[in-house]
């Protein structure tokens, strides 16, 4: 609750709403992040995870609704809020014509931090994010993730106890995504409460103790990892069929069925019942399906379940 | 620290950035100076003989009576030139992250404008300072006196202090450096339809209104007295009006955009 600010909570977020024209982006979101945890907002482009971070870094000014950060409201008492947080922003925020170490000398400089200071926080962060080697090369020439790394250093500089991430690792491959994962995972363990936002589930089942399921501006559901899971009480069963004439068909045929017809395959939900199972076999002619398998829950299925839509819709999938 | 110590702070910090900014990025500062350097040798040695002799008065002028018409419209293409590379420079900071991180900081937030108009004043200065030295050694003639020297500088001073703003504003309202580096040439070419490399007075009537009246030319004109040695009054109040009107236009559109231009 906005205003009965208690010592724990770093996040509370209530009612908070912003339009762009006749679009409202976030249409009324309530939340609450205990400090010392990890939040994940999870959700597809365009669901307003983006824009809920801006507002909560004091980037943008929401239309309605209150947010207090770190215990100041976002609007009235922004310069407290900004002292208090570290934003590593969906897009570079590194000063290519700069070297590693420049950029973090920068952001010392810029967060005040004595001369003394500076030094031992910068050479700290080079060698925690394993940029030592590449300090004094401009970071033009460095790499998406090596890029990334040095992002969040940045953000890092003056010692922030609540931190925005921004889809963190979109754009990254694989290594590089569970190497800044363990960074996350550190910085939690020192304390530090983190607010990210994904369109990965499997990022938010790594890393976050909650989970806010964001769809089309609102908040459809939230909860640990394991309470999402349960919200579905079963897996999915994947069919694979011979044609695509054949997925129609079956599409057609079974309540709840999913087609995905270039690859051939039809998904349904299932409640993980023996007897389910069997009814679903003794409905299908042989030669309609070549093959089969039965999907333990995961959130691909609470997404479904929860937004109507799968989330196969989102642009790429977190390689497993 | 009081707010007032942050600001100066977060200002000379950001001038440091942008200083080495100009240092990675050699070319840019080259080319933006090279142009009107070019433009000075090109009127001095290809056009300078024929244009000298259309001077007005008697006897017909030469050569370096042209080098010295046309300094003045020189040094205003001068500071017109490093001023696209300000705007392009604030298009490209608009297009990379790094704008929202300052903005989620707790620092001044003047600082980000101020040290880029801080930097691009001393990369003026350091072009006026070669194109001074070039029209010298190619034999530019002034009767100017120590205080009209002053004067002089003074007025550049605050031109570029004045076209700095406003091309601040430009980059900030530019949606990409391209762009950017498009809108500030009318001001390269403005010193042309003007008082800079022909009188006004041989404009035909459309043309030579719009030369008398636009503000390049009570500037240019000012530099001319001033550099002759015989300041007109009259000419320099408006070119100072004109300084004033455009940097403050800039410098309260910049705030603006500043303010509400999200970087995406």
């Amino acid at each position: 609750m906005v205003g009965m600010t208690t010592r724990t909570s770093a996040i509370e977020v209530s009612g908070l709403r912003k339009s762009y024209g006749d679009q409202e982006v976030v249409a009324g979101v309530d939340l609450t992040v205990p400090a010392g945890t990890v939040y994940a907002l999870l959700g597809p482009n365009g669901a307003g995870k983006t824009t809920t971070v801006r507002i909560l870094s004091t980037l943008l000014a929401a239309d309605a609704g209150a947010a207090r950060v770190a215990g100041y409201d976002v609007r009235r008492e922004a310069d407290q809020v900004r002292a208090s947080i570290g934003v590593t922003g969906q897009f570079s925020a590194v000063d290519e014509l700069l070297t590693g170490r420049e950029n973090l000398r920068l952001m010392a400089d810029l967060g005040h931090l004595d001369r003394r200071r500076t030094e031992t926080v910068v050479e700290r962060l080079l060698e925690r994010f394993d940029l030592i080697e590449a300090a004094d090369r401009r970071a033009v020439t460095y790499s998406g993730g090596m890029k990334r790394r040095l992002d969040l250093a940045m953000t890092l500089v003056a010692g922030p106890r609540l931190i925005f991430l921004d889809e963190p690792t979109t754009g990254l491959d694989p290594r590089s995504r569970r190497e800044l994962w363990g960074i996350v995972r550190e910085l939690v363990a020192d304390g530090v409460t983190v607010f990210l936002t994904t369109q990965y589930l499997e990022e938010a089942d790594q890393l976050a103790d909650r989970i806010g399921v964001l769809d089309g501006g609102r908040l459809v559901a939230e909860g640990t990892a394991a309470e999402l899971k349960r919200l579905v009480p079963g897996g999915h069963i994947e069919l694979r069929a011979a044609d695509s004439e054949r997925v129609a068909e079956l599409a057609r045929r079974l309540p709840g069925a999913n087609p995905n017809a270039p690859a051939l395959t039809v998904t349904l939900p299932h409640d993980g019942s023996l007897t389910e199972l069997r009814r679903l076999l003794d409905g299908i002619d042989d030669d309609a399906v070549t093959g089969l398998a039965v999907h333990a829950p995961d959130l691909d299925d609470v997404f479904l379940a929860l937004t109507g839509h799968p989330t196969d819709e989102l642009p790429e999938e977190v390689p497993v | 620290m009081s707010t007032a110590t942050y600001a100066v702070r977060d200002s000379a910090t950001m001038l440091r950035r942008n200083l080495k900014h100009m240092a990675r990025y050699p070319s840019m500062t080259v080319m933006l100076v090279g142009q009107p350097l070019v433009f000075l040798l090109l009127f001095v040695y290809v056009f300078g003989g024929t244009m000298g002799a259309g001077l007005p008065g008697a006897p017909a002028g030469d050569r370096g009576d042209y080098l010295t018409f046309i300094t003045p419209g020189i040094l205003m293409m001068t500071v017109a030139s490093v001023s696209i590379g300000t705007a392009v420079l604030v298009a490209t900071d608009m297009t990379n992250g790094i704008i929202d991180r300052f903005r989620t900081m707790a620092i001044a937030k003047s600082s980000v404008l101020t040290g880029r108009v801080l930097g691009a004043m001393i990369q003026t200065a350091l072009a006026l300072a070669v194109i001074f030295g070039v029209a010298i050694l190619l034999g530019l003639k002034t009767a100017a006196s120590a205080p009209q020297w002053l004067g002089l500088v003074g007025l550049l001073a605050l031109l570029s202090f004045a076209m700095t703003w406003f091309t601040v504003a430009l980059g900030l309202a530019s949606p990409d450096p391209e762009t950017a580096s498009n809108l500030p040439m009318i001001f390269v070419l403005l010193p042309f339809v003007g008082s800079g490399f022909v009188p006004v007075e041989s404009m035909p009537t459309g043309l030579r209104w719009f030369a008398q009246h636009q503000p390049f030319t009570p500037i240019m004109d000012a530099f001319r007295g001033l550099l002759a040695g015989s300041p007109d009054g009259s000419d320099t109040l408006w070119a100072i009006g004109w300084c004033v009107v455009i940097g403050l236009v800039g410098y309260l559109w910049a705030r603006r955009l500043y303010r509400t231009r999200a970087a995406h």
